[in-house]
């Protein structure tokens, strides 16, 4: 080939990615960068909704990265078509709702169509073996390959000589002897190779790349499925299960309730779609109800909104519940005493 | 030609960084987009995506609760997604 090779680097804004689209870089290859956006991504939500987060805002680490390496990045939605990974994973579950060999598949899959699309030559990841119990095994890095249909234009640069060759090497294009050979659950190799390359600051992620992997983040989701009979999401409810308190007293309605004025005005926009109750007499959240309640529980509802309002220690609370249909409903409650709210109503 | 304005309230980020991507795609280099958004992280993102690909951040207008930022399309081709 005289063309300078093009390859994509799936750029998730952890060390690893960094590292190995910088080892493909500096072997003359053209690099850029790709990011899926699954809905689930600890990037970027929250970010600055909550007033402790606004004081330091979050970098979007995948930006920070590709900002490092002078090259390109392209952010693809994949929320409706990642659906299907998170809920009916081939290969099951990690410790928590984390679908990761799953997702590993769908993503080289995608960064595969979309060399394709757009005339480049292979694919970069950042996978190390043995780095992770489920997606980075001796034994399932090959399925990744496989099953992506990207077979040897996938490229491991921080472990390929652990690995069969990859066509850039076999084709020239990538030289074996300068790509690496880490393998383990150590993360001095890369923390020594960041050092070298002069990399500072970068992200260390304790988990994984996303809420999935959160053990908080996947009982909500769990208690989502369980109580609507079906495994089934849609983008606004995976934005809400990252925001608020949320109560459920009962299997056919849960409560979100805003806990600063970030949040409240986040769930605003969401008023339209659930019934919503907000205090009158006293400053207080914004609490949504998701699910279909009868009058008791939405007097239930208003009660432990009021718990969460100045009013909490006043005799009476007064509060607007505004309906599906547009209908402003007045109730005059009690507010419920925290040592009265059963421990196993917070998700 | 007056600028393309694209409504991004309401979204969290990286969603309006998305969008914005989407709609540049369509754009010519020169051409001016305004964004107008909620949250505060685009503050950081969409001028940290304008300077990977070459796109200048002509002005940022920080209103309480919406942020407005006005942004030239630069002169790189787009690549796909
Ligand atoms: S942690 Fe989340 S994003 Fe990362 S591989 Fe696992 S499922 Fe995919």
């Amino acid at each position: 080939m005289s063309k300078q090779p093009k390859a994509v680097a799936l750029i998730s804004g952890g060390l690893d990615s960094l590292l190995a689209a910088r080892v493909v870089m500096e072997q003359g290859v053209h690099v850029e960068g790709i990011n899926f956006f699954t809905g689930f991504c600890v990037e970027g939500h929250t970010h600055a909704l909550r007033k402790k987060d606004r004081q330091r805002p979050k970098r979007n680490n995948a930006l920070w990265s590709a900002e490092q390496l002078g090259i390109k990045l392209h952010i693809v939605d994949i929320i409706e078509e990642y659906k299907d990974v998170v809920i009916n994973p081939k290969h099951g579950y990690g410790s928590n709702l984390n679908p990761c060999l799953d997702c590993k598949i769908f993503m080289v899959n995608k960064a595969r169509e979309w060399i394709d699309a757009n005339g480049f030559d292979f694919i970069i990841t950042g996978e190390v073996v043995g780095q992770r119990p489920m997606s980075q095994r001796k034994d399932t890095l090959p399925v990744v390959a496989r099953d992506s249909g990207a077979g040897d234009r996938l490229v491991r640069p921080l472990c390929a000589r652990n690995l069969p060759p990859t066509l850039p090497e076999i084709e020239g294009w990538l030289d074996r002897g300068r790509l690496y050979g880490f393998n383990g659950r150590s993360r001095k190799p890369q923390m020594a190779l960041a050092r070298q390359f002069g990399f500072e600051d970068y992200a260390q992620p304790a988990g994984g790349c996303c809420f999935l992997t959160d053990k908080q983040y996947a009982v909500k989701l769990a208690d989502l499925w369980n109580t609507r009979g079906k495994r089934d999401y849609d983008f606004d409810d995976i934005m809400l299960l990252k925001v608020g308190r949320h109560l459920r007293p009962g299997t056919n309605f849960k409560l979100i309730v805003g806990r600063e004025e970030g949040e409240n005005r986040f769930l605003e926009g969401y008023r339209k779609r659930f019934i919503n109750i907000i205090p009158t007499s006293h400053t207080g959240p914004l609490a949504l109800i998701d699910g279909d309640p009868d009058a008791d529980d939405i007097e239930l509802a208003a009660r432990l909104t009021a718990r969460f309002s100045q009013g909490r220690d006043a005799g009476r609370v007064t509060v607007a519940v505004k309906q599906l249909d547009g209908m402003t409903q007045t109730l005059d409650v009690i507010p419920m005493p925290s040592d009265e709210i059963p421990e196993d109503w917070y998700v | 030609m007056d600028p393309v304005t694209l409504d991004a309230r309401n979204l969290l980020c990286p969603m309006p960084v998305i969008r914005m991507q989407d709609t540049v795609r369509k754009l010519q280099p020169g051409d001016v987009i305004k964004v107008v958004c909620t949250d505060p992280g685009v503050l950081h993102d969409i001028p940290a995506w304008c300077r990977v690909h070459g796109h200048e951040v002509c002005d940022i207008d920080e209103q309480e609760y919406e942020i407005t930022i006005t942004v030239r399309v630069g002169p790189g081709s787009q690549t796909g997604a």
